[in-house]
């Protein structure tokens, strides 16, 4: 018998590999009366594929009574774990008394029939509303706590950092500076402009029916340097340097570097996020009143075709429509979104975990919060501000 | 005569002006457990990525399972890959997904199988790699190099693969986990009779584990065949390596 087991293994290395024939079987009855179920084919992965079911269900009257059936494996051509698997599921994880089965599938076989696998449990259970509340505090408690951390260790830095100017990281704040500033140029200019220009051709309509042409510099002035300016520069450097922030502290989580850091006694707040809220802290103001300029730029070419207002006058007309306060105004909250944008992708990015999916959903949250926080402190800093520099 | 699961012939790869293989000829055959021995930078992962059709050579043919993969269409090529299974270096399993997702992974994408039978299959393969089933609900960050390596290989023979790649199996495991890696290893083969090409600098799984060894230096493959006939090669690499201390420490035995 194990000779024609042998010639077969020969005929099986000689059919093509590329398509193993399919698992089947066949019944006889013997003299005794009992019936005898041959298997064949393939009861692999692939010799079953999809068909599982099917032949579980056409062999399943054969396992009602193991006495009056005997399995016969041996011409099983090949065999694995799916199909002693299936197989096995039959028996109800019972062997079967009389079943023949070749010496390098029983020890297949037999390792299923002492297996205790868990059974199949769904991972995520529905939590009810109060899992749900408990966990959003905790998620509350735990950015609140991680954030006053980085607060604090910022605040330690920079007394330390005031007792070794040495030790200031001069390289990297510069390096950061053009990072967020210089290469950010083009698109606030795009941006800036754009608006300047659909403020000047909005308001000059509205300005042409009461015929107060000359107002557009008082409305353009005011709008762009104190609101716009500051505000569209902050969205744009919250969407383009926060997310790359957060997700560069987070690659450096996955691949061990800040661990690395910490391990050659560089402190990563040193190294890595004080020179960020410095460079966000000095390179924002300085794209706000980039993006005011070129705003103002096409306001006034706007406002010269549509309204007739030529370009000599309205220049010289925005200090005297509006108070240079305004300015110093958008500068400051230059300054502060910056440093806002700054720490909160820092805080974000220190977040991630060591998987793929925690980075995609902290960088995400550092740009969402960064753009909310801004707009934020933008509303305090109006109402704050609101005798100041206002006509 | 074996089947031959792999057959790359005249194989030229290059990067740029580096050449990386010169005219590489290797058959590998069913039932072989090949190792793939070179140094740093000699292009074993390169070939191997050849031989899963992730790259193609610069000129030469790769024949995987008797197809020519530069002649392939794409879902034969994908059919042909899920009969191989790989473990990568540094076992890439899936960070966002645990244990028991990584290594169901592969089977829900067969689509051929029921919710319960992936079921007990991932638990019979984490038992088949030797690791516990409270392993299953952890996040692959949660776990020590050597699970790590485990379950990487769980997951390549999800689908019972025909042909198993082993880039460095035990690279970074200490001795003790090392060995048993390659027993149950071993045990595997002998079970499911897979096809296997390691890549591997470790002595003891070469001398414990393949049946035959290819040496990959200046280019080319400068010896192949058992491992007692390849350490007595006389290239100088050859020589370098298995008349060490720590080559005639484990292939000592074969000489005598």
């Amino acid at each position: 018998m194990t000779d024609a087991g042998a010639i077969k293994g020969q005929e099986k290395d000689e059919m093509p590999l590329m398509v193993p024939e399919a698992a089947g079987f066949h019944t006889a009855t013997d003299e005794e009366g009992r019936s005898c179920v041959t298997l064949t084919g393939n009861w692999t992965l692939r010799g079953i594929g999809a068909r599982g079911d099917e032949l579980s269900y056409a062999l399943k009257p054969y396992t009602q009574s193991h006495a009056n059936v005997a399995w016969d494996c041996r011409d099983v051509q090949a065999l694995d774990n799916v199909g002693a698997l299936i197989l096995w599921r039959l028996h109800g994880f019972d062997r079967p008394r009389d079943i023949k089965a070749r010496p390098e599938h029983s020890a297949l076989l037999h390792r299923w029939s002492e297996r205790q696998t868990p059974p199949y449990t769904k991972i995520k259970q529905a939590r009810s509303l109060n899992q749900a509340l408990l966990a959003m505090e905790q998620g509350l408690i735990s950015h609140a706590h991680d954030f006053t951390t980085l607060l604090g260790q910022i605040v330690l830095d920079i007394v330390l950092l005031a007792r070794r100017p040495a030790d200031i990281p001069w390289r990297e704040i510069s390096a950061t500076i053009y990072h967020v500033g210089v290469r950010a140029l083009g698109i606030t200019a795009i941006v800036g402009a754009l608006v300047g220009v659909v403020m000047s051709y909005l308001s000059a309509l509205e300005l042409q029916a009461f015929g107060a042409q000359s107002y557009i510099v008082n409305i353009l002035g005011l709008s762009i340097l104190r609101e716009l300016g500051p505000l569209l520069a902050a969205i744009l450097v919250a969407g383009r340097s926060g997310s790359a922030m957060a997700a560069e502290l987070g690659v450096m989580r996955l691949t061990e570097e800040l661990d690395a850091l910490s391990a050659m006694g560089v402190s990563r707040t040193v190294r890595l996020i004080l020179p960020k809220l410095v460079a966000l802290g000095i390179g924002l103001p300085l794209l706000v009143i980039w993006t005011d300029a070129i705003a103002l730029i096409g306001g006034m070419i706007t406002a010269h075709m549509e309204l007739g207002i030529s370009i000599p006058s309205f220049i010289h007309g925005i200090p005297s429509a509006v108070p240079v306060i305004n300015l110093i105004l958008g500068i400051a909250k230059g300054m502060v979104f910056g440093v806002v944008i700054a720490l909160i992708a820092c805080h974000f990015g220190l977040r991630i975990k060591p998987n793929t999916q925690s980075l995609g959903l902290e960088t995400t949250n550092a740009v969402v919060t960064a753009i909310t926080a801004v707009i934020f402190v933008d509303a305090v800093f109006a109402i704050a501000f609101r005798g100041l520099g206002l006509p | 005569m074996a089947d031959a699961i792999v057959e790359i012939s005249h194989v030229y790869t290059s990067f740029g002006p580096q050449a990386i293989h010169e005219d590489i000829d290797l058959r590998i055959d069913k039932g072989e457990i090949l190792g793939l021995v070179g140094g740093s930078g000699s292009g074993k992962t390169t070939l191997v990525r050849e031989m899963i059709g992730l790259d193609q050579p610069t000129s030469g043919t790769v024949t995987l399972f008797g197809e020519r993969l530069d002649q392939i269409e794409p879902d034969r090529l994908a059919r042909l890959r899920q009969r191989c299974g790989v473990l990568f270096q540094g076992g890439a399993l899936f960070s966002a997904l645990t244990v028991y997702e990584n290594i169901a992974f592969p089977l829900r994408e067969y689509r051929a199988l029921d919710r319960r039978l992936i079921n007990d299959l991932v638990y019979m393969k984490l038992a088949a790699v030797g690791l516990d089933a409270d392993v299953a609900r952890r996040l692959p960050a949660e776990l020590s190099g050597g699970m790590t390596k485990r379950v990487a290989l769980a997951r390549a023979l999800a689908l019972e693969p025909e042909l198993l790649f082993l880039d460095e199996p035990t690279s970074g495991l200490d001795p003790v986990t090392a060995q048993a890696f390659v027993h149950h290893l071993k045990n595997l083969h002998r079970e499911l009779g897979f096809t296997a090409v390691v890549i591997t600098h470790d002595l003891d799984l070469m001398h414990d584990l393949c049946t035959s060894l290819a040496i990959l230096a200046d280019r080319r493959i400068v010896a192949l065949g058992k491992p007692a006939k390849v350490a007595h090669d006389s290239h100088p690499y050859v020589v370098a390596m298995f008349s060490g201390e720590r080559g005639l420490r484990v292939f000592g035995g074969l000489a005598s």
